[in-house]
């Protein structure tokens, strides 16, 4: 038995052990940190796996950023929750639930086993197209080139979600400011490390969508470390949410999905199909198409998480 | 020249293991809160520290070295800004009865 081997059985048990706890945890805050340190040995396993794409991204989106969402939401279901559980639901509706659950498990479970061997896969048509766009990265190809449909649609349901954060606003404060966490006495400590990361996180973030074309990473990865930089500066309180009302706020949200789609119909236009690139300048376009998306990425999801405007707009 | 150093790679990353397993027997064992960050910091910074240490010889180049020096400092900061968080957070909920 090699090391290697004895590692990847201690990641698999390890993700096995934490998902079985995330899944028996009673409060909801214990399940949330469950789900974050599943997400973190889930990206352990996706480098184990050589895709540190998908590492990255796990890192990034599956474990933080919806790790931090639920954590509001637990936040925010406290006040309630002893009265939940103190009320048990009836057998029956048990029962029902558990068989759904189990159906559902034993049917993924189903789906994966039977896969036929080798899957099918569409990797060699998409290594053997590499050299169209002049990216080094088969990750970022599929995303930006091949599947740009998919990836163009994802941008779109991210502004649908912030849309649906910001329909739970009162009346009173719509336009106005969102309020993201902040504990009573944060203070100095999260100040002095939001001046501290900052200036790095920025670099990093760029980096990581600058690498994204021959190496790991990208748009969706560098949008969400620079995501985090704007939030943790918001919550130290060094800088203030902007009003959702703002015209500017508003043009960056939609300008990734915007240029995405004017490149598409400029395809359609000049050249063979909606999304297809000029051939010349397939990755000019690209690398536009990234850094637009990349600044909507990061204004988008930090908004998601500052949540729903509950200050008044000011006059 | 290269057994030395590997020596003192294998030396100074089961010093930090060490670490690591001594933080993590506090965190399981100590009574409240703050002893328990108090031993959890050690673990953080003593023993990323010793293994970013023992690592730095495998390094590829003088790049791969700073970017683990890099490593160490982000998560220095990072856990002593966390550790502040969670002491005064521990703190308020203490005062309150």
């Amino acid at each position: 038995m090699t090391i290697d081997f004895a590692l990847d059985c201690g990641i698999a048990l390890l993700v096995l052990a934490v998902a079985g706890w995330t899944i028996v945890a009673r409060a909801s805050f214990a399940a949330v940190v469950g789900f974050v340190s599943f997400g973190l040995l889930v990206t352990l396993a996706w480098v184990r796996l050589a895709a540190i794409d998908v590492a990255l991204t796990e890192a990034a989106i599956g474990s933080g950023l919806t790790g931090a969402l639920l954590l509001g939401a637990a936040a925010r279901l406290r006040s309630n929750e002893t009265a939940k559980q103190a009320e048990v639901p009836g057998a029956a509706l048990r029962i029902a639930s558990a068989l759904l659950a189990a159906t559902v498990a034993a049917t993924l479970a189903a789906a994966v086993l039977l896969l036929p061997d080798p899957a099918p896969t569409l990797a060699p048509a998409a290594a053997a197209n590499s050299g169209a766009t002049g990216l080094g990265n088969p990750v970022t190809n599929v995303l930006i080139a091949f599947r740009a449909m998919d990836t163009m649609l994802e941008k779109v349901v991210l502004v649908l979600a912030l849309v649906g954060v910001w329909s739970l606003a009162a009346d009173r404060c719509w336009g106005g400011m969102p309020s993201p966490p902040r504990g009573a006495d944060s203070g100095d400590a999260t100040a002095f490390l939001a001046q501290l990361l900052t200036p790095l996180g920025i670099v990093v973030g760029i980096y990581i969508l600058w690498e994204g074309a021959d190496h790991p990473g990208g748009a969706f990865q560098g949008g969400t470390i620079l995501a985090a930089m704007w939030l943790l500066v918001m919550m130290a309180g060094l800088a203030k949410a902007p009003a959702i009302s703002r015209r500017s706020l508003r043009l960056v949200l939609i300008a990734g999905p915007a240029v995405f789609l004017v490149v598409g119909l400029a395809g359609l236009w000049f050249g063979a199909a909606f999304l297809a690139y000029p051939v010349d300048h397939a990755k000019a376009v690209i690398l536009v198409i990234e850094f637009v998306m990349t600044l909507t990425i990061a204004v988008t999801l930090a908004l998601l998480l500052a949540g729903p405007p509950d200050r008044e707009a000011s006059p | 020249m290269s057994i030395l150093l590997d020596i003192f790679t294998v030396v100074a990353v089961t010093a930090g293991a060490f670490f690591f397993l001594a933080g993590t027997v506090g965190l399981l064992r100590f009574p409240d809160p703050l002893t328990r960050l108090h031993a959890l910091s050690k673990a953080d910074n003593l023993g990323v520290g010793l293994i970013v240490l023992g690592l730095l010889p495998r390094a590829a180049g003088p790049i791969g070295a700073l970017k683990l020096i890099a490593v160490w400092l982000l998560v220095q900061a990072a856990g002593a800004t966390v550790s502040q968080l969670i002491a005064r957070a521990a703190r308020r909920g203490m005062s309150q009865p």
